[in-house]
């Protein structure tokens, strides 16, 4: 890890507790740790002593930790040992009681989950991406155009949200000028109200979803009656595997259509600048040589680990790096771990651009469940560093980023920056 | 060294030596044949190694796997010859095999 904090009390406190304290003791679920950014020491640890750790705690109850990219591999490969079905528990170490939990297809097992994906996957289909690219690009090239030079500003209201959230409008086909509330609604249903307080309780965070839900079943009145388009909403309304969804699923399934493609890229896009930022000799490759935009974007993924974590849960009993997960037990596979595998990928505590071999990470997930808008994101951020690369020599970043409370996103509520004229 | 063909979507050729006992998915990266991403290196993982196989060859390809099916049907590329690289094995009896490309790899 190269944590934001490098060098300061913070860092060598977490290092110094990370290495000394007794295993069974190590608790890598603390939203505190990823906030602080120390979290990767904890990590580091454990694959070196303990890859397949378990640890019991008060708000999460008894969990498995595994650290391992083969080890990630091996469990998010085989569905049919670990489930991510919502009635198991679905695929966050939070675990919702049961009438609360969104139903969505991430969090369901097959058949069902393959027959729900399948009626939106083509959106991100490869013509449909060539198809997007020049409405990316030229909002992209807007935004940037209209940001202001030589004052302090932060990147990621300015940037990274504002171009999530227009994505994520067209893709759904949402009315542009309420886009707001897709940002909003993102935040909501990752937040953790015990933890995070961006609403006050579990209530709350149900009635805002709920709002949620209302606004988009008029889309979605609107449109079933109306001939199949190409948004993510007319799709669900005439998927056969998906037109007669409860509201539940529909929730569901907005929810991570939502949050999958905003919050994921929004963090990225502040994760590269904020990465480029620590590692100027980086950022002069770049600017040496613009076509490593290419590899470098998948790097960013990787670096970022927008979504560290993704749970499952043992269907039955199975060996998994020396340890035997019983049935029913809950599995945390940290991609943002695996991420920083040195058995898996050279130098992986360094952000390097021009990787021999970038996208091989696990920021996307793999098997069944793996990321359906992979390649639009990775196209949003091409795109973005492409367009600063045009414009802008030098962006400075002017004070230390604030990071999310959560173990569920990696992320960053604002980082400051300034631009010289 | 068996040799096998790999056509891009736009049409490129390329014929590279491929490695018995090696993946077909590797003779493409380690040539440098660009339209296959590979993304999780050859776990039969992410369908990011996509090819359509030429009628002539596909007989002589065993089944897909359950996990490979699976992975091929998510992508919205896929055709009744598609297959993922990383799961077809270069042996001499594929000396020749011509494959090619979807538009891209997801």
């Amino acid at each position: 890890m190269n944590p934001s904090v490098t060098g300061s009390g913070l860092a060598e406190a977490a290092r110094a507790e990370a290495f000394s304290m007794p295993l069974d003791q190590i608790d890598v679920s603390k939203p505190r740790l990823f906030q602080e950014d120390t979290i990767g020491y904890y990590f580091e640890r454990l694959r070196r002593d303990d890859p397949v750790h378990h640890h019991t705690n008060d708000f999460y109850g008894s969990f498995w930790s595994v650290t391992k990219y083969k080890d990630i591999m091996t469990v998010d490969t085989s569905h049919g040992v670990y489930s991510s079905d919502w009635s198991n528990g679905g695929i966050s170490i939070f675990e919702a009681p049961m009438e609360n939990r969104l139903q969505m297809f991430i969090s369901m097992d097959q058949p069902k989950h393959d027959e729900q994906r399948k009626s939106v996957s083509p959106i991100v289909a490869p013509a449909n991406l060539a198809s997007m690219e020049a409405t990316i690009r030229s909002r992209t090239a807007k935004v940037l155009d209209e940001l202001p030079r030589n004052e302090t500003f932060d990147w990621v209201e300015r940037v990274s949200i504002e171009l999530t959230t227009m994505m994520l409008a067209t893709l759904f086909d949402f009315p542009f000028e309420d886009r707001k509330l897709l940002t909003w609604w993102s935040n909501v249903a990752t937040s953790s109200p015990e933890v995070d307080h961006i609403v006050e309780s579990q209530e709350a965070r149900l009635a805002e979803l709920g709002k949620c839900l209302a606004y988009f079943t008029r889309l979605w009145n609107e449109r079933v009656n109306a001939p199949p388009k190409n948004d993510l909403v007319s799709m669900l309304a005439h998927a056969p595997a998906t037109r007669n969804m409860t509201p539940r699923e529909y929730m569901g399934n907005l929810v991570l259509l939502i949050v999958g493609g905003n919050d994921t890229t929004r963090n990225s896009m502040t994760g590269g600048l904020y990465a480029l930022h620590q590692n100027p000799g980086e950022f002069a490759k770049l600017r040496a040589n613009p076509a490593l935009v290419e590899s470098m974007v998948p790097e960013i993924i990787r670096w970022q680990t927008p979504l560290p974590h993704m749970r499952r849960t043992a269907l039955a009993d199975a060996e998994l790096g020396g340890k035997t997960i019983r049935k029913g037990d809950k599995v945390v596979m940290w991609y943002l771990s695996g991420n920083r595998d040195e058995e898996a990928i050279e130098n992986a505590d360094r952000f390097i651009i021009d990787r021999a071999r970038p996208r091989q990470h696990l920021s996307f997930g793999f098997g069944i469940h793996r990321c359906v808008g992979n390649r639009l994101a990775e196209m949003q951020i091409r795109i973005l560093w492409e367009e600063i690369l045009k414009r802008f020599p030098v962006i400075e970043v002017v004070g230390e980023p604030t990071r999310v409370l959560s173990n569920f996103v990696r992320g960053f509520t604002h980082l400051p920056v300034r631009i010289p004229a | 060294m068996p040799k096998v063909t790999f056509i891009e979507f736009n049409g490129a050729r390329h014929e590279v030596e491929a490695e018995s006992g090696l993946s077909l998915m590797r003779a493409a990266v380690d040539n440098g044949v660009p339209g296959i991403d590979a993304d999780c290196g050859g776990q039969c993982a992410c369908a990011t190694c996509h090819v359509y196989v030429d009628a002539a060859w596909e007989a002589k390809l065993s089944a897909p796997s359950e996990m490979e099916a699976d992975m091929l049907s998510f992508a919205a590329t896929k055709q009744p010859n598609s297959r993922l690289s990383c799961q077809i094995t270069i042996n001499e009896s594929l000396d020749g095999i011509v494959v090619s490309m979807p538009e891209g790899q997801h």
